[in-house]
This record gives C-alpha cells, structure tokens and sequence, in this order.
C-alpha cells in the first residue's frame, strides 16, 4: 500500500499512534499533580480561590483525561496486533510491568477519577483531597512503570534467552531499575510538569491581558488568573534549570550505553582525536557519512560530554552501517527539544526578574510571550521521544531484536487500512477535544461559575462549572 | 486438571475478562440503547448513570489485554493478529464512545454528533468483541509460533451471530442498569425494552449453545460424553433458574432483579464456554500450557496480582458505594 510494506506501515502506526497518546499524559501527569496541590491548599487555608481555580482545571482535566485513556487502549493492543513477534519475544520481561501499571495505577487512577470529579458533595473534602491525591499517584506510577519497559527497550539488563528466542527474566530488579531508568524516569516526570506550567501559564496570561484591555467582564483577570500566572512562573523558574542539569546527566548515560544513538544526537560520524568540536548546526548526511554546513565550537563536545578538554567520542563510522540511526532525524529532533528548554528557562528567569520588581502580574510582554510559549512542553516532549525512539533504531530491544525482525505475518493492506482510519479518527475527534479544551480555556476563571450557583441547570454538564448559556455564548463567538 | 501457576493465570485472565464483560458489558449496552432514548433528559440521566464508572469498568479490558502480554504472550500476539480487524474495529468503537462522555457536555450544537459517537461507538464494539469471540471459539491456526491464516479468517456466519448475541445481551445488560438506576418514564421505557431484549438473549444463547458442540470435537466431547456430560449439564440447569429470575424481576417490577439475573446469565455463559475451552487457549492449536511464559513471569506478577486485585476490587466497591442509589434527573449528580 501506497508503496510502503508492513513494516514500514506499521512503524508508522506505531508512531503515530503513540505520538498522539504522549501528548495527553504529557499534560495530564502535570495537571493531575497541580490539582492534588490546590485541592490541598485549600482544604488547609479554606480559601475559595483554591477550589475556583481546581474546578476550573478539574473540567479541563477530565477532557484531557478522556482521550488519553482512550488512546492509550489503543497502544495496549498495538504491540499484540502489529508486533506478535516482539510481544512473544519480550512478554515474558515486559509483560509483567505493564500488568503492575495496569493494577497499580490504571485502576488506582479510574477507580478515584468519578470520585474527584463528581463526588465532592457526596464524601465531603477530606475524602475528596484523598481522591485527588489518589489520582495523582496514579498518573505517576503510571509513568514509572511504563518508563520502566520502555528504558528496558533501550538498556535491557537482567534478562537471558531461552531456546525459543524469548527474553526470560532473571533478576526483576535489574529488569525495573536498568540503567537508564530513573534517568528517564525523572526526566519525563519534569518534562510532564514543565508542559502542564506552561499551559497554566499561557492561560492565566491570555486573561490577565484580556482584563487589562478590558474585556474580561464581571471579574476576569483578578485572583484566579493571578494565582495561576503566579505558580506557574515559580514552576518554571524551579523545574526548567533542573530539566537542563538531568537532561546532560540523561546524556550522559546515553553516551555510555548507546553510543551509536549518541554519535547521530550530536552529528558526528568522524571519531576526533585530541578534543571533539560541538556541533550547533548542520545537516547530517547518511549516505556521504558527513555533516555538512557544520557550525562548530571546538573543544565544547569533549568538555560536555567527557568533562575534558580532549576526550575522545566514537563517531558513527565505528558502528556497521546497519547498525546505524538514521542521524539527519534524531540531530535535528534532539535540537528542538534543548532549543525549547532554554526558551523555557529564559521564560522562567524573565518572570523571576518581573517578580522582583514587582510587576508580575502587569508586564505586556512577558504575559504576551507566555501565551505564545504555552504550547511549547509538547513540542519538546514530542522532539524528545523522536530521539529517543528513532536513535534506537534499526533495534526495537537495543542490540538484541531488531525492528525489521519483530512485525508479524501481516498483510500491508489490513495495517495500512487500519493506519488510515487511526489517522482519520484521531484528527477528528482529538481535534474536536483540543478545540473543546481551548473553549474551556477562553472562559474567564473569575466569572465565579461554580457549579454551586448553578441552579437548576445543574444536570447540563456532568462535570462544568459550565451553564448552557455560556457555552452557546462562547459558541456564537460573544 | 493441573494446579500450577500457568492454569490460576488462565483463571486469573478469564475472570479479568468476564469482569471486563459484565462491567463495561452494561454501560456499552447503554450506549446500544441510546438511539431508542428520545427524551433529552432521559438521555443525560442514562449517561450520569454511568459516567462516573465507566474509566474503571473499561480499565478491566486493559488488565485482560495486558494480563495476557504478561502471561501468555505468544497467545497475545496469535490471537491478536488473527483478529485483526474486529480488535482494530473495536478499538475505534471505543475511541468514539469514551470521548463522548466528556464532548457531549462541552457543546449544544454538537450535542447530537456526540450522541452518535457514543450509540455507534458502543453498538461497533460490542459488535465487534462478539466477532472476535466467535472466531476465537471456531479456532485458529498457528505455525512457528505465529498466527498462519489469513486476513479474513475471522469472518463467518457463526462468529456475525455471536457478533449479535453480544450486542443483544449487552442491550439487555443495559436496561437492567437502567431500571436499577432510573425513575419515571425511563425506567418504564427501560422494562419494555427489557422484555424483548430477554427473550432475544435467551433465544440466541440457545442457538449458540446449539451450533458450538460441533464446532469442534473437544467440545462436543465436554458436553456429551460420559461422565463429562453429567458435570457441564449443571451450567444448562443454573442458565434455567437465571432466566426464571429474570421473568419474575420483569413481570413482578423487582428493580434490583433483572440486572442480576442478567449477570447471572452472562457468567453462566462464560462459564459453558470455559467447559469447552478448556485446555486450550487458543482453540484447536495453543493449550494453556503451551501459551504460557516462564514460571519467573508467572510468579512475579502473580505476587502483585494476589495483593493488588483485592485492594481494587474493594476501591471500585467502595465508588459504586458512592454513587449508589437512583440518578436523581434534578441532582444529576454529575
Ligand atoms: C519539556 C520537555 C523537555 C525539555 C525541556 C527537555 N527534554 Fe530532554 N526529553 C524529554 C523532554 C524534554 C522527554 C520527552 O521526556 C524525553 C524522551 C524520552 C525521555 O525519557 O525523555 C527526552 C529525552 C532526552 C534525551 C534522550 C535520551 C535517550 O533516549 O538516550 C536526552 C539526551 C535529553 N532529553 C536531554 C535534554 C537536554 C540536554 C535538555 C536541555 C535543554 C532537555 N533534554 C530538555
Ligand atoms: C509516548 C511517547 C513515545 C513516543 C512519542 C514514541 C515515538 C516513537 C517513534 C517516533 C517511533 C518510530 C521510530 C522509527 O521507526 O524510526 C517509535 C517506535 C517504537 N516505540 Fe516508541 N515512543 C514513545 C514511547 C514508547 C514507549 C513507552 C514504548 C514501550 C513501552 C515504546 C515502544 C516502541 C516500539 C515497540 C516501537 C517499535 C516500532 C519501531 O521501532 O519502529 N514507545 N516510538
Ligand atoms: C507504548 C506505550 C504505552 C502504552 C501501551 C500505554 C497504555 C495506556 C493505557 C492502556 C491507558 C489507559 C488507562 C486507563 O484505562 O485508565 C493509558 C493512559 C495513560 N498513559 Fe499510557 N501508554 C503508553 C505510553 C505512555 C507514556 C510514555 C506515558 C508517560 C510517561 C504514559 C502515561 C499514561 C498516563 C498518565 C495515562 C492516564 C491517562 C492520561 O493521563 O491521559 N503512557 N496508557
């Protein structure tokens, strides 16, 4: 189909479809932490900004929520449908952590989620923070573990192979912790709450602006936009320098267990002797086995990555062709994602400074490039997985399975039909969510629409602080 | 019969899938009711009656589909390329449905759209998991490990009229959850529907009952040899007493009753078809012990499983607990 064969359709499907889920988790790890702690703020100090401002992200929250647990049923079944191979290979080492994620944070979060969006009234706070705390935990133990399998992917330890060719497990600790786990761990978990500051950030700034040009009406632009610019820019000037520190120890490690995704990350296919230049930019060429246009810094590649000013890193050449990542790719991936995380702590440092000076709230053009850096997160967790996953390549387990060889007796017709209907079916109904979420997003926070004043329309939104007639007022573009 | 770790993990698996069955099998059902529901406010009670359970209803699929990577792998990937376009169909039926829970409040406009989303999101997994088991029950080839048939394998008269026995009998799974949780015209519309919907239940199981025995010699020998046959026939005695109960909770008006009895009816039917399986896990190639992963997987996710399944069944209790009683329309407790 279209020219392509099974494998490649369903490597692209793979992508695809992942692609997609990473986008809702990315934000909802993030979101899900940032409620526990409203949630917990007010329940200490009793003041109602606290529970304005979680129910409006609660709302936003469960959308987000929806279509990742959607998606993500998607990608349970995907290693079954397009990798048989791979899934009788590694199930017997992977398997059980997916199953451990499964029963320690899927259920953990579904179980809470109804209680957290719908109970309050029903158990009364106390057990309502517990919810939320629970649905917090949840989301992170999810990513644990799935980091988990996915790092055991990239530096499988703990295993040996049985006459069948399956990976059998030998030591589970060495399984879960292999070496670069926590590194990903962490680096993901920050990635996940940087996305979710910056959104929070951009929203809050969007109506801080809209007030000051006065167009927020009955209250916009006070407290809850305040307190949400606020912690997002404390957010952003604590996390982003520590994403930057863990980023470079991440790799580190890389450099250290797959040399050859390392070498394609920074460009080089020559081994230099006596001090390794970093190159800035370029465009890497595969076939040539050159960089070409390279912009270089001399010495700074050795200092970054050996600590020295002369050592030595192993260029793409010491690898078998075959053996190689395609480098144009993950070089220019892996430069976005380090682009936006300097953006993001540029942004946090020029919030710290406003801060300072005390103009926080009332600076146009810091609020007018949050707004513009909001959508940023995604993008650098998106960039970091492609390097991630594409320097893996040509391996789906590094070194010891290959992606050529993990696809199954499948026809390209039944997965390129299959990918076309994934494709379709995300655009329309993600689409339509994220345009939902946006909506949410334009309401004014202070408009003091909780669900307690209501009234009886209470019944229209299952989750809103959303009367009817401000949906179809936002809907007619009043 | 072999106690060892490879069999309760197939025990373990089967009863994450009829969980699954049961659980999302009602609110599913809803769905399949939905185009049948006129009234708008009928409607958005329906769905507040599940809205809050749903996620971890469905979550038991992902344990069933997880649980089976973990500890029958080969059988995971077998199984699921050669059901390959009734999972990606029910995949899809599922998207549509899971994001109308929250789209159907974020708009009026739209409201409809999203009304189908979830009828015809509902009505294609259903359809499509009754494919899946009917394909699954008439057998698939393996060779070297892998899935040896082809793309349209799956497709067959018995495996469309399992298709629409799910469908069916999630409907009626449906209208018993209605009536347990609804009041007034909802409920009322909710036995009428009911009604039929037992009957074709009951009619199709009897079909299907019929048709499976001589699908495949193992299974006619479960059911009709001596003294095999003796033990099974006790599954079709308890199916009679399940459907007695379910003409007395529809005739008497005993709300609680017809949704039990239709549980009921579906675990029996799980159980006749756990009879015929066994020792297979993939029928005619794959036996529980042939599919399973080494003893060290078993045991390691068997420890968490030990501890963790309790404790979740005793949190989902206690969110059922939560949002027990009747939807109030007023209330709609969101
Ligand atoms: C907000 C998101 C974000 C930001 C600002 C950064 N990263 Fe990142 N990065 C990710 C989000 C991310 C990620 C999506 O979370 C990845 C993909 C896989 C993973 O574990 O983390 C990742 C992967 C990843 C890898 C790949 C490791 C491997 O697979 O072998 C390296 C070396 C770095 N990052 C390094 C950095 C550096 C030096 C940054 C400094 C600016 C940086 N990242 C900023
Ligand atoms: C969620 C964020 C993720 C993103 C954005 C992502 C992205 C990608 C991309 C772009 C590829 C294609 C690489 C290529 O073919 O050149 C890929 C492949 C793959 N990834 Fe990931 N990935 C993510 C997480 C994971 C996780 C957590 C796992 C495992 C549990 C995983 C398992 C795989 C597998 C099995 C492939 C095989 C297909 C292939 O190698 O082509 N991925 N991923
Ligand atoms: C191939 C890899 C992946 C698979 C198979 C997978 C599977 C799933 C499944 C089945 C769900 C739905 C759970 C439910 O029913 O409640 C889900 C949701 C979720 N996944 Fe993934 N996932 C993958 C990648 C990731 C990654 C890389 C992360 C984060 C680091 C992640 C984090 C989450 C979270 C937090 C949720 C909860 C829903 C949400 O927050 O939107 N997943 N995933």
């Amino acid at each position: 189909m279209f020219g392509l064969d099974a494998l490649e359709l369903a490597r692209i499907q793979f992508a695809f479809t992942v692609s997609a889920h990473i986008i809702f988790p990315a934000f909802s790890i993030g979101l899900a932490s940032y409620l526990a702690v409203l949630n917990g703020l007010h329940y200490l100090t009793g003041r109602a900004v606290y529970l304005r401002v979680f129910d409006y992200w609660k709302t936003i929250f469960s959308v987000t929520f929806g279509m990742g647990v959607v998606s993500g049923i998607v990608m349970s079944y995907q290693f079954g449908t397009n990798w048989p191979v791979f899934a009788d290979k590694t199930g017997p080492v992977l398997g059980p952590l997916l199953g451990y994620e499964v029963m320690s944070a899927f259920f953990l979060e579904a179980g809470f989620l109804g209680v957290m969006l719908f109970g309050r009234e029903r158990v009364g706070p106390g057990l309502h923070l517990l919810a939320t705390v629970m649905v917090a935990l949840g989301t992170l133990m999810s990513a644990t573990w799935i980091l988990s399998v996915n790092s055991w992917m990239q530096t499988p330890a703990g295993y040996s192979i049985n006459e069948v060719g399956q990976f059998v497990p030998e030591n589970w600790w060495e399984i879960v912790f292999n070496p670069s786990f926590p590194y990903r761990l962490v680096h993901m978990v920050l990635a996940a709450y940087l996305t979710t500051a910056l959104v929070v950030g951009g929203v809050g700034a969007w109506h801080l602006l809209r007030a000051r040009a006065g167009r927020e009406g009955n209250g916009g632009g006070g407290e809850g936009a305040r307190l949400m610019f606020s912690m997002a820019m404390w957010m952003l000037i604590t996390v982003a320098p520590l994403q930057i520190f863990v980023g470079d120890e991440h790799g580190l490690n890389t450099l250290k267990y797959q040399p050859a995704k390392l070498a394609a990350m920074e460009g080089h296919y020559e081994t230099y002797e006596g001090g390794t230049p970093l190159i800035l930019f370029g465009i890497p060429d595969d076939e040539a086995e050159e960089t070409r246009y390279a912009l270089e810094i001399p010495y700074l590649g050795s200092l970054i990555l050996t600590r020295t000013l002369d050592g030595s890193i192993s260029g793409l050449k010491e690898f078998p062709k075959d053996e190689r990542p395609p480098a144009a790719i993950v070089f220019w991936s892996f430069r976005v994602m380090v682009a936006l995380g300097f953006a993001m702590l540029g942004l946090g440092l020029w919030g710290a400074w406003a801060r300072w000076r005390g103009r926080l709230h009332d600076s146009p053009w810091l609020l007018r490039a949050s707004i513009l850096m909001s959508p940023a997160g995604f993008g650098a967790v998106l960039a970091g997985w492609i390097t991630t996953e594409v320097g893996r390549q040509p391996w789906t387990v590094y070194g010891l399975l290959r992606t050529a060889d993990s696809v199954g007796p499948l026809e390209a017709s039944a997965v390129g039909t299959s990918l076309l209907i994934f494709i379709g079916v995300y655009f329309a109904l993600f689409g339509s969510g994220t345009f939902y979420i946006l909506r949410l997003m334009n309401v004014p926070p202070d408009k003091g629409l909780d669900i307690h004043d209501i009234g009886p329309t209470r019944t229209a939104g299952i989750t809103s602080g959303l009367a009817p007639a401000v949906l179809e007022s936002a809907e007619d573009g009043k | 019969m072999i106690f060892d770790l490879a069999f309760i993990w197939a025990g373990v698996i089967a009863f994450a899938i009829l969980v699954y069955v049961i659980l999302d099998g009602f609110d599913l059902g809803i769905g399949i009711l939905f185009p049948l529901i006129r009234r708008e406010r009928d409607r958005d009670t329906a769905m507040n009656s599940v809205a809050p359970i749903w996620d971890g209803n469905e979550t038991w699929l992902v344990l069933g589909g997880g649980g089976l990577y973990a500890v029958f792998p080969q059988a995971y990937g077998v199984v699921l390329t050669a059901l390959y376009a009734p999972i990606i169909a029910m995949l899809i039926g599922l998207i549509f449905r899971g994001v109308a829970f929250e789209f159907r409040w974020r708009t009026t406009r739209w409201k409809r759209v999203w009304d189908w989303s979830f009828a015809g999101g509902s009505l294609v997994a259903a359809f499509a998991q009754g494919v899946a088991l009917g394909a699954l029950v008439q057998g698939i080839e393996v060779a070297d490990r892998a899935y040896a048939g082809g793309n349209w394998d799956w497709l067959s008269p018995f495996s469309l009229l399992t298709g629409a026995a799910i469908v069916v009998g999630y409907a009626l799974l449906g209208s018993g959850w209605l009536i347990l949780k609804t009041e007034g015209a909802l409920r009322e519309q909710s036995y009428r529907l009911a009604r039929v919907l037992a009957l074709g239940t009951v009619g199709l199981i009897g079909l299907i009952s019929l048709i499976t025995p001589f699908l495949n010699p193992v299974y006619l020998g479960r059911w009709f040899s001596w003294p095999a046959g003796l033990y099974s026939a006790v599954v079709p005695a308890l199916v009679l007493w399940a459907v007695w109960y379910l003409y007395k909770g529809l005739t008497e008006r005993r709300d609680a009753l017809p949704f039990l009895a239709s549980l009921a009816l579906f675990v029996l039917s799980f159980a006749g078809l756990g009879i015929s399986f066994y020792p297979y896990m993939v029928p005619p190639s794959l036996t529980i012990w042939d599919a399973a992963a080494p003893d060290e997987s078993l045991a390691f996710i068997g420890w968490g499983a030990l501890f963790l399944i309790p404790v979740i069944l005793a949190y989902t209790s206690y969110s059922y607990w939560v949002f027990r009683g009747k939807v109030d329309p007023e209330q709609g407790y969101h």
